[in-house]
């Protein structure tokens, strides 16, 4: 165990894991600008998720706290129930308007 | 190492995420995000979050996923009938993707001094630590998370239910 605590600072810097969080979240961002796909961007957003997990986690490991994990353990938590009311609103447009491209739904825009 | 291996999972995590994003088939963007999401587990477990990263594997490979796929097979969207945006709107897009990454890094300016604290505790990780600070600083918020949990299930079954009377 003294072996993988004394490694951590030599696995990689903190500004490291920031900047793979960060090319992690620009990636979901992209992804829900670019895809017409309701499902892809809902897919983009778990990425968005782990960006942050992923993130709370190193600083976390960094600060020597569990409350960083605790609170990916939360998130988690809500992104299990966002998924599942999300597909079921998805499975209801879908029985409706037989689509799920995002341009069909824009009926409260006005 | 285990350097080597940082750098190799964190291009996994980048390379399936980009595929995500560009597959044309949503079960291939499926598949790929599977994999992005088992690359951030290897880096828990380089972190010494072992439990978050078997309850990582459990919750997003194991259930998030499997509903993403199953959803998918009932619309039966395995195909590519989406029709692309406009060039133009592709490039705004990707412009604004890229101009939010260069305010992240920006933000990386001054974190140099954050070193790993001393004396580094390696146990922070393990369910007996966690479970301890789980439920006595945290018992609040995990107590409303179970009703969270349960409002979705109640939400999900009242959203596609046919005719609820």
């Amino acid at each position: 165990m003294e072996n993988i605590s004394a490694q951590l600072t030599q696995v990689a810097p903190l500004e490291h894991y920031i900047l793979l969080s960060a090319v992690l979240f620009s990636l979901g961002v992209l992804g829900v600008l670019l895809r017409r796909n309701v499902i892809i961007m809902f897919m983009s957003i778990e990425l968005m998720l782990n960006a942050c997990n992923l993130l709370l986690a190193a600083f976390s490991a960094f600060h020597s706290s569990a409350a960083g994990q605790i609170f990916v353990f939360f998130i988690m938590i809500v992104a299990a129930a966002e998924v599942a009311v999300g597909l079921a609103i998805i499975v209801m447009i879908y029985r409706n308007i037989h689509s799920i491209d995002i341009n069909e739904l824009s009926k409260l825009k006005w | 190492m285990t350097q080597f291996l940082f750098y190799f999972l964190s291009f996994v995590a980048v390379a399936a995420g980009l595929m995500v994003i560009t597959a044309k088939n949503p079960v291939h963007s499926v598949l790929y995000l599977i994999i992005a999401f088992f690359a951030i587990a290897g880096h828990y477990i380089l972190l010494n979050a072992q439990f978050l990263a078997i309850v990582h594997i459990i919750v997003y490979a194991g259930a998030i996923m499997v509903l993403f796929l199953s959803v998918i097979m009932l619309l039966n969207l395995n195909k590519d009938n989406e029709p692309a945006k406009s060039n133009v709107l592709k490039l705004a897009a990707a412009v604004a993707a890229g101009l939010l990454l260069v305010t992240f890094t920006g933000t990386l300016k001054g974190t140099e001094s954050i070193i790993a604290s001393q004396p580094y505790d390696d146990q922070i990780g393990y369910v007996k630590a966690l479970g301890k600070v789980l439920f006595n600083d945290f018992l609040l918020p995990f107590e409303v998370s179970a009703l969270l949990l349960l409002s979705a299930i109640i939400g999900a079954v009242v959203l596609v239910k046919h005719d609820l009377k």
